[in-house]
């Protein structure tokens, strides 16, 4: 059945390419978590009126995010290959990409983290501060547990672009089923080729979106 | 226990400045019950926010228990602010945590040890009477059980003063009492220093023993609550009474009250502390051949004493009833005639 439909797919190959796309989307998702995180903390500590208000390091760490947030993901790809290079030692194969999926990617979740984070209520801040909690305490039992859902679902939005990202970085010999869709499908006219990587793609990202949406709504007691 | 000497607070609004609270002195004793009332705007959200170091002063000190609130930094700030816990119009409780896990959260921050924190929750959730929602999330209580839940949070650390920021502003009067009647309980068994700050005079005729009175920034009238309950100095301190006893002063209700009661005279009798124990009425009638009829009345218990109005329908020869006026104003009973509407 499967023969006759997808008569040119090599299947030991197109497993290779979804366990290379499930790496790169798997990593990337995990440091683009961290580093957004951590971005969208300072981001909003340091905004006016806040515990950590400080104008340099907001206007820069928003300028750094503005700028990769805005280019677009090929041509950082690109800007990116000295970058990777001098990191990686390479730049082909999955570990190759991930510097630029992560760095194409943090700056985005660190712009939904801000926005999750500006959705708690002012109050609820306060009030830790009035019982004399530190900052520390505030940002690892306040703002992180009271925006979670938010967080969550901003991930879960972050690791299905990232999932589009991998696609693209395999344009480049990133491998996984982009590189599969593009190498062995479009330039050789395998069109059942590019339609099975296609269809991976969408049980991947179905299912990113389906735990995202679990896990979100199982962390909202609101 | 708390000195405010000279306390300034003055905002830089881009447009230029506001000065929120304006060279107030207060000196509030332990175990008092305070009440701060104003309009919003009329400052006493900061001022309240200066007592635990929420906002810092532009000039002034504040002084809690001998302890320089003004000068405290870090460690010792933090330490001071779990002495001096605050609750507020919204509850601020955290969603994300049980009833249990929000009263634990100062706790936490004073790095009780696991054991000890259960013990503790649990008696103050029978404390403020939540046994049995324990698990419950915030989203699941109604407004008096989530400020019941912001109460023992605030009582976590035995703190000595707590701060009620508009603390019933938010519910409906029979929980508003409730939650009152809970802080007057505490303060009375733990010897807590309550300051709360409100807008309605309801609260601080119910619970307070004094009252400072704001208005821009300062405060402009400072009492006993029957003193000032009995004679308002200020413009804004009168305005503030009527709130709790207009409903008897009101143009319409006299003259509702004259159509109901065409004969006789109508007499508004004013009770402070002592004299709303007394047998007035009794004697009144012992000494004067007059009919009298309660037409409308009202007695609050305030902490100081009794306070209330009544509304009297006196019945008789005119001689007799002047005679019956008279003998109220002799016995110290504020008395009103009402005029015919």
């Amino acid at each position: 059945m499967l023969e006759s439909l997808f008569p040119n797919v090599d299947w030991d190959s197109m497993w290779e390419a979804t366990v290379e796309t499930l790496y790169m989307t798997a990593m990337s998702t995990l440091f683009t978590f961290v580093i957004g995180l951590v971005l969208g903390i300072i981001l909003f500590l340091t905004a006016p009126r806040q515990l950590w208000a400080n104008k340099v390091v907001n206007w820069l760490t928003g300028a750094f995010v503005n700028i990769f947030r805005s280019i677009p993901f090929i041509i950082l790809i690109i800007l990116l290959i000295p970058f990777t290079k001098f990191l990686i030692g390479t730049i082909r194969g999955p570990n190759a990409a991930l510097p630029a999926l992560i760095i194409g990617a943090a700056p985005f979740y660190a712009r939904m983290v801000l926005i999750a984070l500006k959705e708690i209520d002012k109050g609820v801040i306060e009030a830790a501060r009035s019982m004399g909690a530190t900052t520390k305490t505030i940002i690892l039992k306040v703002l992180l547990p009271e925006s979670k859902p938010a967080l969550i679902s901003g991930i879960t939005v972050t690791a299905i672009a990232l999932v589009g990202y991998t696609a693209m970085a395999g344009i480049i010999g990133a491998g996984g089923l982009g590189t599969l869709a593009f190498l062995d499908g479009f330039q050789r006219s395998r069109e059942d080729v590019t339609l099975m990587a296609t269809i991976l793609i969408l049980v991947i990202v179905f299912a990113i979106q389906f735990i995202g949406d679990f896990l979100t709504t199982k962390a909202d007691k609101r | 226990m708390i000195e405010l000497k000279q306390l300034t607070k003055i905002f830089d609004t881009g447009k230029g400045s506001l000065t929120a609270v304006d060279h107030v002195n207060l000196s509030i004793a332990t175990g008092e019950i305070f009440g701060i009332i104003g309009y919003s705007g009329a400052g006493k959200s900061t001022l309240i926010r200066l007592l635990n170091g929420l906002e810092q002063p532009t000039s002034g000190t504040v002084q809690i228990n001998k302890q320089n609130i003004t000068d405290s930094k870090g460690l010792e700030l933090r330490k001071a602010r779990q002495k001096v816990s605050m609750i507020f119009q919204h509850f601020n409780l955290l969603w994300s945590r049980t009833v249990k896990e929000n009263i634990e959260f100062p706790l936490e921050i004073a790095g009780v040890p696991k054991q000890k924190r259960q013990a503790r929750v649990s008696e103050l959730v029978e404390l403020v009477g939540l046994t049995g929602r324990e698990n419950a999330y915030p989203s699941q209580l109604s407004g008096g059980q989530k400020q019941r839940v912001g109460i023992a949070r605030a009582l976590a650390n035995e703190p000595e003063v707590l701060l009620c920021d508009e603390a019933t502003s938010a519910l409906d009067p029979e929980t508003t009492d409730a939650i009152l009647d809970l802080l007057v309980d505490i303060n009375k068994r733990l010897g807590l220093t309550i300051v709360l700050i409100t807008h309605e005079m309801h609260v601080i005729r119910k619970i307070c023993h004094r009252v400072a009175v704001m208005e821009g920034g300062k405060v402009v009238e400072l009492g006993d609550v029957l003193e000032v309950f009995q004679s308002p100095k200020e413009e804004i301190t009168k305005r503030f009474v009527a709130q709790v006893t207009e409903k008897e002063d009101s143009h319409e209700t006299i003259k509702h009250l004259r159509e109901l009661y065409p004969t006789g005279e109508l007499v508004k009798l004013i009770f402070i502390g002592d004299q709303a124990e007394q047998p007035i009425l009794t004697k009144l009638i012992r000494n004067f051949p007059v009919e009298v009829n309660i037409v409308q009345g009202d007695i609050a218990h305030t902490q100081r004493g009794a306070y209330g109005t009544l509304i009297l329908q006196i019945k008789g020869e005119p001689e007799q009833i002047a005679g019956a006026i008279q003998f109220l104003e002799v016995e110290n009973v504020q008395t009103e005639v009402m005029a015919n509407a």
